[in-house]
């Protein structure tokens, strides 16, 4: 197999308090689907924000393979190359839509920012991509003018996976993307997303606290206490056969419907 | 003889840490070698680690001890070391594992569960729902279930529809748990016959049959799951 498209060495973001991350080690390949599970405050966000160079490491290696084959060390990015990098080569779907959305502009819009930011500039090109684009996520395409505001939770959490494939990336970060939710739309956009990971091949690392997401969509899941990973492996293994006492405690916890 | 597994020296102690780390050990020191061709019933009584030992080949369950290599595209793979990434693609190329349950994918007609396997396999959508189409056929899944997800099928059928997805990718090794409990007698014949039609192409099957008949059918070699002994981790 290919080199990782991420690998992270001895990361940690440090707060104080024994608040944040600390000792990361992961490899993620091509196509795989990570999720990092811990109750709230286990440091799973602050991960995935330092990794995505939200947050600036405090110590430690993200090493990101571009789609050309070169390495970029993400915690000593400049600035200006981490925003081209986060526009081309990855994406950032978040929990709250209005935070990952323009909420101000159209759906269309919202589709086509990335692509205009990469240099596209044809109206009917970038017009007729976000459209195709909202027919991926199952948004009929007659809604391309209106704003995101007049859509329901299930559609802009949608709108923000298409707003965020649409420059094919390598790797997507979420944070939580189920988390506000019906469990009725929730399935549907899981389906959603699992058929758009195993269409385009990308690389995914979520964050979620529901461990049935981590069973459907990812093959490789962490699990985070007190800003340590505690456990790390097959989903199927973590779930079916939990080693550390917490994961324990977590699978334990399940509802079982 | 062309062996396809080679688990050695296998130990696995289950420690409950919400049972104030009660520890029960499972295996101590099994080792078990499949070759092309064969089907290996695993016997032993309810308890004695028969499910446990499957599911340690398939790395669902991980081992304390002893090696599990897995002959995959040439070459030898240690499923107690290997990484994720590695574990994968053994699972998806080289080694099916088919349990009595389903998990459901939410809106996933059971004819895409079924074809999902050589889809993975590099065949082109069509042939992969033509032959998903033959294997539910074969299975007595009628036509008009074929569109539906099957989260609202009898237990039944969702097992029938597991047994397809597990085994119409032709991968050299089948990981088999019960896979005929609580199906009809015809049923039952027709999931023999395709255990049988697998090991005449070569596949290396290890089974968990719950009755005689199914295992003296299938099987061709019987393994007793020896006793774990207490104060081995």
């Amino acid at each position: 197999m290919s080199q990782p498209v991420l690998s992270v060495s001895g990361l940690a973001k440090d707060y104080g308090n024994g608040q944040g991350c600390f000792d990361i080690d992961f490899e993620l390949y091509a196509g795989e689907v990570l999720c990092i599970v811990g109750e709230s405050g286990s440091g799973k966000s602050t991960l995935l924000s330092t990794l995505a160079g939200r947050l600036r490491a405090d110590s430690g290696s993200v090493r990101f393979c571009d789609r050309d084959g070169r390495q970029h060390e993400l915690t000593a990015l400049a600035e200006a190359e981490r925003r081209r990098l986060a526009r081309s080569e990855w994406g950032f779907v978040t929990q709250h839509a209005r935070d990952g959305l323009r909420m101000g502009v159209s759906a269309g819009a919202n589709v086509s920012e990335r692509l205009m930011a990469l240099g596209q500039r044809h109206y009917g090109q970038l017009r007729e991509t976000a459209a195709q684009w909202l027919e991926k996520v199952e948004i009929s395409r007659e809604r391309l003018d209106d704003r995101p505001s007049a859509f329901s939770g299930g559609m802009q959490q949608r709108l923000q996976i298409a707003r965020n494939l649409v420059t094919q990336p390598r790797l997507v970060f979420m944070d939580e993307p189920t988390g506000g939710l019906d469990v009725s739309v929730q399935a549907r956009f899981l389906d959603l997303l699992r058929r758009l990971v195993h269409d385009s091949g990308i690389a995914v690392i979520m964050v979620t606290h529901d461990l049935g997401v981590a069973r459907l969509l990812a093959q490789r899941t962490l699990v985070m206490q007190r800003g340590r990973v505690v456990e790390a492996g097959l989903t199927d293994q973590i779930l079916d056969d939990p080693q550390h006492p917490y994961s324990q405690l977590l699978v334990s916890s399940i509802l079982q419907a | 003889m062309n062996l396809l597994i080679d688990a050695r020296q296998l130990s696995k102690t289950f420690v409950l840490h919400q049972q104030g780390g009660l520890a029960l050990p499972v295996l101590s020191d099994v080792s078990l070698q499949v070759a092309a061709g064969e089907c290996v019933a695993l016997t032993g009584p309810s308890g004695a680690g028969k499910s446990t030992l499957l599911k340690a080949l398939y790395a669902n369950y991980l081992v304390a001890s002893g090696s599990i290599r897995i002959r995959h595209q040439q070459q030898w793979v240690d499923m107690a070391t290997a990484q994720a990434h590695e574990i994968a693609a053994v699972r998806r190329h080289t080694m099916g594992y088919v349990s009595q349950f389903l998990r459901v994918i939410p809106r996933v007609s059971a004819l895409d569960i079924v074809a999902e396997p050589l889809l993975e396999w590099g065949y082109s959508a069509q042939e992969a729902q033509q032959q998903a189409g033959a294997w539910l056929a074969r299975l007595n899944i009628g036509e008009r279930l074929w569109s539906l997800p099957p989260a609202t099928f009898s237990g039944g059928e969702q097992q029938r529809v597991n047994i397809a997805r597990g085994m119409i990718a032709p991968r050299p090794i089948l990981l088999l748990d019960e896979p005929t409990a609580s199906l009809d007698a015809a049923n039952r014949a027709v999931v023999i016959s395709l255990m049988r039609e697998a090991r005449q192409r070569g596949a290396a099957l290890v089974g968990i049959f719950h009755d005689e008949d199914t295992r003296d059918a299938v099987a061709s070699r019987i393994f007793q799951v020896p006793l774990a002994h207490a104060g081995h981790a």
